[in-house]
């Protein structure tokens, strides 16, 4: 009987999953690993690459998180470790939904046959097994930053086309555009001042929901061996170092497991907060 | 059924293109094992090798000829089912890669047995129970689950399940040659779990957003007025209407899978096809490379195509009328 009351209103609606609350927490969650990955570098005491006791050895006074698979400081390693990360998907987020978002915005406006070519090779590219061939691209030619921050934009691209395609259809109808078009604005001004800040807010949230998997990408290739290379401090790479050692100091690989764990989980629950609040989405995740 | 259908015309379509995908796969892996660094036979056998061994290398790879005939030979070899021989070891690709598959498709089968009927189990729960304590509490673990990158759940399960708090499972997968991974059910615990996690918020949550809607709907409010009992009301009469994006999303999910393999096999040492990958890069086996890209691409998009006809059959507007892109 208790179900068929679910219909009425509840006056809690707003206090719950992805409200303000939530949103608050991740980003507060997200902020707290992204200081410690900006400012660790100055806030290590030690040299990331300095040997100071032997392998594996547990916390101590000296070294508070213990020694790593070659007797480094794991605190020193982990401070020293994220800034990469962080830089990488920054850029791969920035440039991938930059350029997806110039496409689709293309291909709403103009219409016709770019509309057509440039759906076409979105189609094409979406129905690559995109990781694959990331994965692919970086373990042959190399870890190069610029190859990572390339191939993981050009992921994010397609994707954020659509949305942005999506968004200028509805946006292309409006009437001050039409306006724009009869007092014959220029169409790239249209498209800049007319319709760029109209399709903002969903753009907002593919920032957030790339840069999520951004992290997710980068952390795995550098955890596969295809980031940066031993011996530079890297949390991906730290991981996979120093699991042989999980029974005599877990915190190598513990510490930096749950650094990217808290970032990722805060950047979604903040993006979803964002999202609900800017899209206007129900809690069933629909408008 | 009329040559003219709608659904035929669109199932035609998504071929080609799933076709053509899948060629350009093909020219790119090809293109990418071509860029290896200066000349792939050195890359391959490293600075100490002989001259003889070399030029043998380079008559094995067809190194010796232009670029489109390498391919050529290369896709008309995959086609007639010659795989070539991989470059580390005197076995053929297939020898290598066959029991990888079969080891991978139950990992597969498995995920997919224990995850989908699970998030759709919780998503009609978090749908029935919609803002009380249970439904935003799994909800918001979800959204958890599925921000968190595969080898940190697969390490974070490791660390709690393995090694450091308990001792229950073993951390690494191994497998003796010649054995299946059925012969030690446990090995598959840990990677079976660490994929059901990744797996399991997309479907809960397209289940539980379609079930919310449907039991919204004025049919069901109508049911209920007549008295129907709960568990009836939501089998019978809500399930099959809610279940149809699900569907499409469970096989999307499936698709995203031939990259998560990847990671999960390699952070549990599991005996698969994604491992076979992440070993053949490191010794640089091209023929074994090019082989399992192409046939994890080949997976990812019949998936999707299986999920877009789905996704029309199950649509009645998408089924009947003409098919036009959003």
């Amino acid at each position: 009987m208790a179900e068929a009351l679910d219909h009425a209103p509840k006056p809690v609606r707003r206090r719950r999953l992805g409200g303000r609350g939530l949103g608050a927490v991740g980003f507060m969650c997200a902020a707290a690993v992204i200081l410690v990955a900006l400012l660790g570098p100055f806030l290590a005491t030690r040299s990331p690459t300095e040997f100071v006791g032997i392998p594996f050895q547990g916390p101590s006074t000296s070294a508070w998180l213990g020694t790593d698979m070659l007797g480094r400081d794991v605190l020193s390693r982990v401070l020293c470790g994220g800034y990469e990360i962080l830089g990488l998907s920054a850029a791969a987020t920035l440039i991938g939904v930059l350029g997806g978002a110039v496409l689709g915005l293309a291909a709403g406006y103009v219409k016709g046959t770019a509309d057509e070519v440039i759906m076409r090779l979105l189609d094409v590219a979406l129905a690559f097994p995109q990781t694959i061939l990331a994965l692919l691209f970086v373990s042959l030619i190399g870890p190069e930053p610029w190859l990572i921050v390339l191939v993981v934009a050009a992921i994010h691209a397609p994707q954020v086309a659509r949305v942005a395609r999506a968004a200028t259809l509805r946006v292309a109808e409006e009437d001050f555009v039409r306006f724009a078009e009869a007092i014959g604005m220029a169409r790239s001004r249209i498209m800049l001042w007319e319709i760029f800040p109209n399709i903002v807010n969903p753009l907002l949230v593919e920032l957030g929901l790339r840069f999520t998997y951004s992290i997710a990408i980068i952390a795995g290739l550098s955890f596969l061996g295809f980031g940066q290379q031993p011996p530079a401090p890297d949390w991906g790479l730290m991981i996979n170092e120093n699991r042989i050692g999980l029974a005599a100091n877990p915190w190598p690989v513990v510490v930096p497991i749950l650094l990217i764990a808290i970032l990722t989980i805060g950047t979604n629950l903040f993006t979803e907060s964002v999202a609900r609040a800017v899209l206007g989405l129900g809690d069933n995740g629909k408008a | 059924m009329s040559l003219r259908h709608p659904l035929l015309g669109f199932l035609g379509r998504r071929l080609l293109l799933g076709a053509l995908a899948l060629l350009l796969v093909s020219i790119v892996v090809f293109a990418a094992t071509q860029i290896l660094p200066g000349d792939a036979a050195r890359a391959v056998l490293g600075r100490s090798a002989t001259p003889e061994r070399l030029e043998a290398l380079r008559l094995q790879l067809h190194l010796d000829r232009p670029a489109l005939t390498q391919y050529w030979i290369w896709l008309s070899g995959l086609f007639a089912g010659d795989l070539g021989t991989s470059l580390v070891t005197p076995q053929s690709v297939y020898q290598l890669a066959a029991p990888r598959i079969a080891n991978s498709f139950s990992l597969l089968v498995i995920v997919g047995a224990i995850g989908v009927p699970l998030a759709i189990a919780f998503g009609i729960a978090a749908a029935i129970r919609h803002n009380r304590p249970f439904d935003t509490g799994v909800s918001v673990t979800a959204l958890a689950m599925a921000a968190v990158p595969e080898f940190v759940i697969g390490i974070g399960l490791i660390i709690l399940f393995a090694t450091v708090v308990l001792h229950w499972l073993p951390p690494v997968s191994l497998v003796f040659p010649g054995h299946s991974v059925w012969d030690t059910p446990r090995i598959l615990v840990l990677p079976t779990l660490t994929l059901v996690i990744a797996v399991f918020p997309y479907i809960f949550r397209m289940m539980r957003s379609s079930m919310i809607e449907v039991l919204e709907s004025e049919y069901i409010e109508m049911a209920r007025l007549k008295g129907i009992a709960q568990h009836r009301l939501i089998l019978r009469h809500a399930l099959p209407n809610a279940i149809a994006p699900t569907v499409q999303v469970v096989a999307l999910t499936f698709a995203y899978l031939a990259g998560g393999v990847v990671v999960v096999e390699y952070v549990f040492g599991f005996p698969g096809i994604g491992q076979g990958l992440v070993n053949a890069v490191f010794t640089r086996d091209i023929p074994m490379i090019q082989f399992i890209t192409v046939l994890l691409a080949a997976f990812y998009v019949v998936v999707n195509i299986i999920a877009d006809v789905i996704a029309v059959l199950v649509t009645p507007k998408l089924r009947t009328g003409a098919w036009r892109k959003p």
